[in-house]
């Protein structure tokens, strides 16, 4: 079964490789979106690091989004999709697998770019720690539920924006959560909290969603 | 008993049992709209705190009740449906959500006009409003749906799964929103609802079963004409559509 | 609850603009609502009737 789980990850990042492209878009447009709030509200440094942390995760959140409408469009449209929902391995392999390998691919690097967002926002030191270890955690949870709305909306049109209309309320607990971890460094109260419902909600989405997203591919398909 | 209820669960026979049962629906919550709204401003005190603009609790607090029981409904029915593959659940799912969702709509409008004059502003960023607003955007989520896909059995199935899903991470919002919201120190007034008099209860009460049933009538109607594209090609629907 | 008047019940102890703002958006919802349904209706039955009309004549299959 791991095997299984191992071989849908590995396809995934060849795949990824072949197309740097898209995933490149993908971290741009987290950084480019991120830029555009101080712009927007103005550069008062004691504004913008209260406001950095709902910033950088709400823009994690649409870049996310951005990335999840291709998680199953590619294979669906060459059939391949198909050929690994018809094999005798659970389904449940192919959409966990799916989701990791779309974490490792788009949320990783998330966090990887966080910190010199965070510097952009004179952020200090723990705060920017925080930040990191909040996405560490909430990254997986977008996958994960993103797959869900994947899923769902599989070859309609206008589905990437659909797919933001449907998952954007649903990921509401990771961004509070997340978010306000780093509120909570910054504000000196902690982030232990935060970071512990975090978790939980990741584990809720690992027990939930995987299954959820082969029941909509299914449902999806025939 | 088990017999008799699922004939019901028979398109053809929903179809008439429904039409039957509008009528009664909608009358009932006619009456009982006029009872609650005598009792809200003619018989319920002046609120100690608030003056009369506490008066807009009869429409928003049952407004808001039914957008969320209506959310759970239409959950219930998603289970059924995908459970055990009976279509006329998908179809009552799809008939309740657009009252749901103008419920959900006018308890975010209510809360407005009723903060404006309470808290100074038109919106606060409250637990409870905040999560209204969220559970709005789940409505619109799966009508979106819906009305995106073209083939009715993979909408049925699509739109119960997201249901589901809003259902089962409702609480999770609404817990979160709370926590962010004490934290953030956000407006903590609360309309006087601590103690409520009994009068203003009754008169909520009433509210919300006139609500009720004004949501089952109009499922019940909508949920007609949805057989009736459904089930066209049979010959009871033929019968009907000729007359 | 006794009001002195009809004025002072629409004055509502000067929030009136609020309550009846509310009153009014909420009849509106019910009303817009039961028209689009009884709309909705009436184009079902004649989009149904015409579909069925299209599909009995012969030569003309929908595709």
């Amino acid at each position: 079964m791991i095997g299984v789980l191992l071989t849908v990850i590995r396809r995934d990042l060849r795949l990824a490789a072949r197309r740097k492209g898209d995933w490149l878009t993908s971290q741009f447009f987290f950084v480019m979106v991120v830029s555009m709030f101080p712009l927007g509200i103005g550069p008062d440094p004691e504004m913008l690091r209260r406001v950095a942390p709902g910033i950088v995760w709400v823009a994690a959140l649409l870049a996310s989004l951005l990335s999840l409408s291709r998680l199953f469009a590619d294979d669906h449209r060459d059939g391949s999709l198909e050929q690994m929902l018809l094999s005798p391995h659970p389904a449940v392999l192919v959409t966990l697998g799916k989701a990791i390998a779309h974490w490792l691919i788009y949320g990783i690097p998330l966090l990887l770019i966080a910190p010199v967002l965070g510097l952009q926002f004179a952020l200090p030191p723990e705060a920017i720690g925080v930040l990191m270890l909040s996405l560490a955690i909430g990254t997986p949870i977008l996958s994960l539920l993103g797959g869900v709305g994947a899923a769902l909306t599989l070859g309609l049109r206008g589905g990437g924006v659909l797919l933001t209309l449907l998952i954007l309320p649903l990921y509401v607990p990771a961004l509070i959560f997340g978010a306000g971890a780093v509120d909570g460094a910054l504000s000196g109260m902690g982030a232990e909290s935060h970071l512990s419902l975090l978790a939980a909600f990741l584990v809720v989405s690992l027990l939930v969603s995987p299954w959820v997203t082969a029941a909509g591919l299914r449902v999806s398909i025939e | 008993m088990r017999f008799s209820l699922y004939r019901y669960a028979a398109p053809s026979t929903f179809y008439h049992l429904a039409g039957r049962l509008t009528p009664w629906f909608g009358w009932a919550a006619g009456i009982l709209a006029v009872l609650g709204l005598y009792i809200g401003f003619f018989v319920a005190p002046t609120d100690f705190q608030q003056g009369e603009a506490y008066r807009i609790i009869f429409i928003h607090v049952p407004a808001a009740w039914m957008s969320m029981f209506i959310y759970l409904v239409i959950a219930f029915w998603s289970a059924i449906g995908l459970a055990f593959n009976t279509r006329l659940s998908f179809m009552l799912a799809r008939a309740l959500a657009p009252t749901g969702a103008m419920f959900a709509f006018m308890s975010l409008w209510t809360g407005a006009f009723w903060g404006k004059p309470m808290w100074g502003a038109w919106w606060v960023w409250d637990a409870r409003l905040t999560s209204s607003l969220i559970l709005f955007f789940l409505y619109v989520g799966i009508m979106a749906l819906w009305s995106a896909i073209d083939d009715p059995r993979r909408g049925d199935k699509a739109g119960a799964l997201l249901a589901l899903v809003g259902a089962i991470n409702v609480p999770i919002i609404y817990f979160s929103v709370k926590w962010w919201n004490t934290l953030h120190q956000g407006a903590s007034v609360k309309p006087s609802g601590t103690s409520m008099d009994e009068v203003m209860l009754a008169g909520m009460l009433i509210m919300a079963f006139a609500a009720w049933f004004y949501a089952i009538a109009t499922a019940f109607y909508r949920v007609r004409d949805i057989i009736l594209e459904r089930e066209r090609h049979t010959e009871w629907a033929k019968e009907i559509l000729e007359k | 609850m006794e009001w002195s008047s009809w004025s002072q019940f629409w004055d509502m102890g000067g929030y009136g603009f609020y309550v009846w703002s509310s009153y009014a958006a909420m009849l509106l919802g019910i009303v817009i609502e039961v028209v689009l349904l009884r709309r909705g209706r009436q184009d079902t039955l004649r989009r149904l009737r015409r579909l069925e009309r299209w599909e009995q004549s012969p030569g003309e299959r929908p595709s």
